[in-house]
């Protein structure tokens, strides 16, 4: 079970119609790999984040699968052109079953 | 060993750094003449002129900032990019949690970390109720103890890291001013002795690396001057923030010698006098490097 999980977004408030914008994403999160041992010699099982998505009015924009050995607080980047004002939705999925969710508004300038 | 290479610095200023690569396969070497600027706003001093007392020694102090890669660099500029800022934020939560018998937190005393931005710059400093040089993580844990009956942390522990982050957070840009005179002085004369004493079977002082060989490599990294103001540090390495006085004992423990703890009356000396070495660079912490 990761503590302190927190998701963080940074999305342009507004684009022009058709722009290429960039998004950056970061998840504080351990990503215990499952390959190291405690000091008792037992294995710390593994704790990752294992997906992420990113949709944009429904419609889907990244869909990345997270392997062990990632390093802590995954911080992704990715461009996406900008159709039409909308929400951008951002969930990771973590080994837990646990679901973190972002949404960022853009508008269209 | 300058490889070609243009970093813009007026790109610093928008989200995005501009970086014409070399065609030359060499190691990613800092441009040494590229400017740090925060989120686009807090200008930081990355080097100047040298304090009075290094006269003789140095004549022009750089932060450690200068000597890391492009894209090292380029992580601090942006707070959503530096990973230390994760720290900051829960320093910032942990400062207004309820610790402790008192039912106190820290603000209860103080009016925000925001309140506090003259401490990083001047800090260790002289306390005058203890009669000795007192560190920053050594002032929270008398608040700890005596004011919030919290338990003592230990040193350079992560909880001790966050709060320090947040404090330095909140001070960046603002020169680093630790006072060497009046009571302090004597502290500071005595880490000034460490800083020249060699130690362990290579026989290594500090001068012999950050004062001597700054900007050449050691192995595979890019030697600094080992300036405290970044501090404290999300190293890549270990991806979480160090506190200088682990530093300190990696420092001393690479020389292949029986370290002191962080904590120690000797790393609070030397931690004082290094920090007045800095005297004049902007706070930067917390910072990232390699």
């Amino acid at each position: 079970m990761a503590s302190g999980v927190k998701p963080r977004v940074k999305v342009p408030k507004s684009a022009s119609a058709g722009e290429v914008i960039t998004i950056k994403t970061l998840i504080s999160h351990p990503m215990e790999s499952g390959q190291r041992k405690d000091s008792d010699g037992n294995v710390i099982p593994r704790s990752i984040i294992n997906r992420f998505t990113c949709e944009f009015n429904g419609e889907s924009v990244v869909d990345v699968t997270l392997e062990p050995s990632i390093s802590t607080n995954p911080y992704l980047e990715f461009d996406a052109t900008v159709p039409e004002a909308g929400e951008f939705k951002f969930t990771w999925y973590d080994d837990d079953g646990s679901v973190y969710e972002e949404a960022k508004e853009i508008a269209i300038a | 060993m300058k490889i070609n290479k243009m970093l813009s610095t007026a790109a610093a200023l928008a989200s995005t750094v501009t970086v014409f690569a070399s065609v030359f396969a060499l190691p990613a070497f800092a441009d040494e003449d590229a400017e740090l600027v925060i989120n686009g706003e807090i200008e930081i001093v990355t080097k100047t002129a040298a304090p009075a007392h290094l006269d003789g020694h140095l004549s022009e102090i750089m932060s450690g900032w200068r000597f890391r890669s492009d894209d090292t660099q380029a992580m601090e500029m942006d707070d959503f990019d530096n990973p230390g800022m994760l720290g900051a934020e829960a320093g910032f939560d942990q400062f207004e949690t309820v610790m402790g018998s008192e039912g106190k937190s820290c603000m209860d005393c103080h009016d925000g970390v925001e309140s506090l931005a003259n401490v990083r710059p001047t800090y260790p400093k002289w306390n005058d109720d203890k009669e000795q040089v007192y560190t920053i993580q050594m002032q929270i844990n008398d608040c700890l103890t005596e004011q919030m009956g919290a338990d003592a942390q230990k040193y350079d522990s992560g909880m001790m890291l966050n709060f320090e982050a947040a404090l330095a957070s909140v001070s960046r840009g603002m020169p680093m001013n630790v006072a060497i005179d009046g009571p302090a002085q004597s502290t500071w004369e005595q880490g000034k002795e460490m800083y020249y004493t060699r130690y362990g079977q290579l026989d290594l002082s500090c001068a012999n690396c950050h004062e001597q060989n700054y900007g050449n490599m050691i192995r595979a990294d890019h030697l600094s001057q080992g300036q405290t103001n970044g501090f404290p540090t999300y190293r890549l390495k270990n991806a979480k923030l160090n506190g200088a006085h682990s530093r300190f004992k990696g420092c001393i423990r690479d020389t292949r010698a029986e370290t002191f703890n962080a904590g120690s009356p000797e790393f609070v000396a030397l931690e004082l006098y290094v920090a007045s070495r800095g005297n004049g660079l902007s706070v930067e912490g917390p910072s990232v490097r390699n």
